[in-house]
């Protein structure tokens, strides 16, 4: 009788295996690369596997770099890059397609006069080279760098455009958003970064080379500290009819607002 | 009869499994850190992952040197233990021995209070107030330091020490109270002569058990210190074992994050020890 029982037990869970291989076989959507667009990547496929509950969506964390080699080789349908393509890559066949663009607001503390800087300045600040406010036409008063901690996208974002990778003078290193934005509006001579999205009333945002950060200042290129998210594909080569709808779908209108929803400025 | 002796053997079996339960997430949990934590050791090497004193884990040429995260570990400890045990030694004798009834269970509520708010309630509190206070008071530039999480600590294990040196003190035989009022000394001389140190493995375990909650600590540490990497000082910011995990665990990967697993098997080898410390206090208080 036990014996009976397991036997049929162990086929039902076959069973279900292999119902849940059915129903995913042939219908997948394979995303390789930028582990700063995670946000934006997860929002969109989880939208667009609950329209299509029958596919089969990933997305592999590996880095800018390495999702575009895994187009080029063929490993993913979609490479995720959060910078633009270089010439050279662009010469293998790669095609880029601007899903959305990340600007990144440099904040401080409402009772700091400065209200403008160059991006040369924000990059010496981080840096360490210039220490007082006052050498930017502020109060005098040792700047505190907020920052991000190690592996966060908007550190890397941040650091990559003012080219300052690896060489930022953190005096603190908060693990969010919220955290470096509290701490900012706590302290009059502190300076931070955050996602353009995720901006509050408590801090001031710096305009970079005289222009404030906004939607449209990122859309149309005068924001300087900003970044592409960029899907990448193979010249030439047809994409899977699901990766197709996919692609379509998250460069559609549609999905402007779960972009926006997950913090980056929608392209189309 | 039978069935009676079949009921008692099958609850037996039940207690014996929940028992087992608890045991084997303890050792599932060892086993998982020491696997995990040893491969980055490896490739770092012993000496220069627990003494660099230079921790990039992201740079093109990555460094990992966790001196300063155990150096800010043990001086925070240290720092709120010196806070801490004063204030909470002086409550538990107050609360044991001095208090009138009616005071003592408002102060005994008041402290349960305490180590029920949450550590980020803590954090949160600290963040907002111990930090902008520390930073106008001194006239340092930020005030997220060591001596902020310093503060924070030593009034998140003011519970744990007061709990457990009120029930030693209490557990102090009348007797002995007793013979020493009778021999002429007043109440303050007899708490202090007589019954302290008769609780004083007691006390002594409350320190330790202090010791253990202030090192293990990391949400509310990684609010108020800053998370800096840098060597430990009083008024810059610091990072701790705890936050160096928590901090960058999210976004980890590769050795990065091999040697978070490190950091995590180093914080527990320094938990295994206060536990060890704290059972040979509980052991002499039980042999007295």
């Amino acid at each position: 009788m036990k014996k009976i029982a397991a036997v049929l037990l162990a086929l039902c869970c076959m069973a279900l295996v292999f119902a849940g291989c059915s129903n995913t076989a042939g219908k997948s959507v394979s995303t390789d690369g930028s582990t700063s667009m995670e946000k934006v990547i997860r929002a969109l496929g989880e939208t667009f596997t609950k329209d299509n509950p029958d596919v089969n969506f990933t997305y592999n964390p590996t880095g800018s770099g390495s999702g575009i080699t895994a187009v080029a080789e063929g490993r993913c349908d979609i490479g995720l890059s959060s910078r633009a393509l270089k010439d050279d890559e662009k010469a293998q066949g790669l095609k880029e397609t601007v899903l959305a663009l990340d600007g990144i607001a440099v904040i401080v503390n409402p009772e700091n006069p400065v209200a403008d800087l160059t991006v040369e300045q924000i990059a010496s600040i981080y840096k360490g080279e210039i220490k007082s406010w006052k050498d930017v036409g502020g109060n005098d008063g040792e700047i505190v760098l907020i920052g991000r901690e190690a592996g966060s996208g908007t550190r890397d974002g941040f650091e990559s455009i003012t080219d300052t990778k690896d060489s930022c003078k953190y005096r603190q290193e908060l693990t969010s958003t919220g955290d470096v934005i509290t701490t900012v509006s706590q302290n009059p001579n502190a300076i931070g970064y955050a996602s353009l999205a995720s901006l509050k009333d408590s801090v001031k945002a710096l305009t970079v080379n005289g222009v404030a950060p906004s939607e449209e200042t990122v859309k149309d290129g005068s924001y300087l500290i900003q970044r592409p998210f960029v899907l990448v594909t193979k010249e030439g080569t047809a994409l899977s009819e699901t990766a197709q709808k996919f692609f379509d779908y998250i460069t559609s209108h549609d999905a402007a607002e779960i972009i926006s929803a997950a913090g980056a400025v929608a392209a189309n | 009869m039978k069935s009676k002796k079949l009921l008692e053997g099958f609850v037996h079996g039940v207690f014996l499994i929940l028992g087992l339960i608890t045991v084997g997430f303890v050792l599932l949990i060892t086993v998982y850190l020491v696997i995990s934590g040893i491969p980055a050791i490896k490739k770092i090497g012993l000496i220069p992952f627990l003494f660099g004193k230079e921790w990039a884990s992201t740079a093109a040429e990555p460094k990992f040197g966790i001196l300063p995260f155990i150096l800010t570990s043990v001086y925070g400890t240290a720092g709120a233990i010196v806070i801490g045990v004063p204030i909470g030694f002086m409550t538990a004798v107050y609360i044991a021995k001095i208090a009138p009834p009616k005071l003592k269970s408002a102060m005994q509520s008041a402290v349960s209070l305490l180590a029920g708010i949450p550590s980020v309630v803590y954090g949160l509190v600290g963040m907002l107030i111990l930090v902008p206070g520390i930073r106008k008071l001194f006239g340092v530039p930020d005030g997220a330091s060591l001596l902020a999480a310093i503060i924070v600590l030593a009034i998140m294990i003011l519970p744990s020490i007061i709990k457990v040196a009120v029930t030693s003190l209490e557990a102090v035989p009348k007797e002995y109270e007793d013979a020493s009022l009778a021999l002429g000394a007043t109440p303050i001389e007899t708490y202090f002569r007589v019954s302290v140190p008769a609780a004083k493995s007691g006390i002594a375990a409350a320190v330790v058990l202090g010791v253990g909650r202030a090192i293990g600590e990391a949400m509310a540490v990684a609010m108020v210190s800053g998370n800096a990497t840098r060597m430990p000082s009083f008024f810059e910011s610091v990072r701790f074992l705890t936050t160096a995990v928590s901090s960058e665990m999210s976004y980890a990967s590769g050795l990065q994050r091999q040697a978070l697993f490190s950091i995590a098997l180093v914080l527990f080898v320094f938990i295994m020890l206060i536990n060890a410390v704290l059972n040979f206090f509980l052991k002499r208080e039980k042999g007295d």
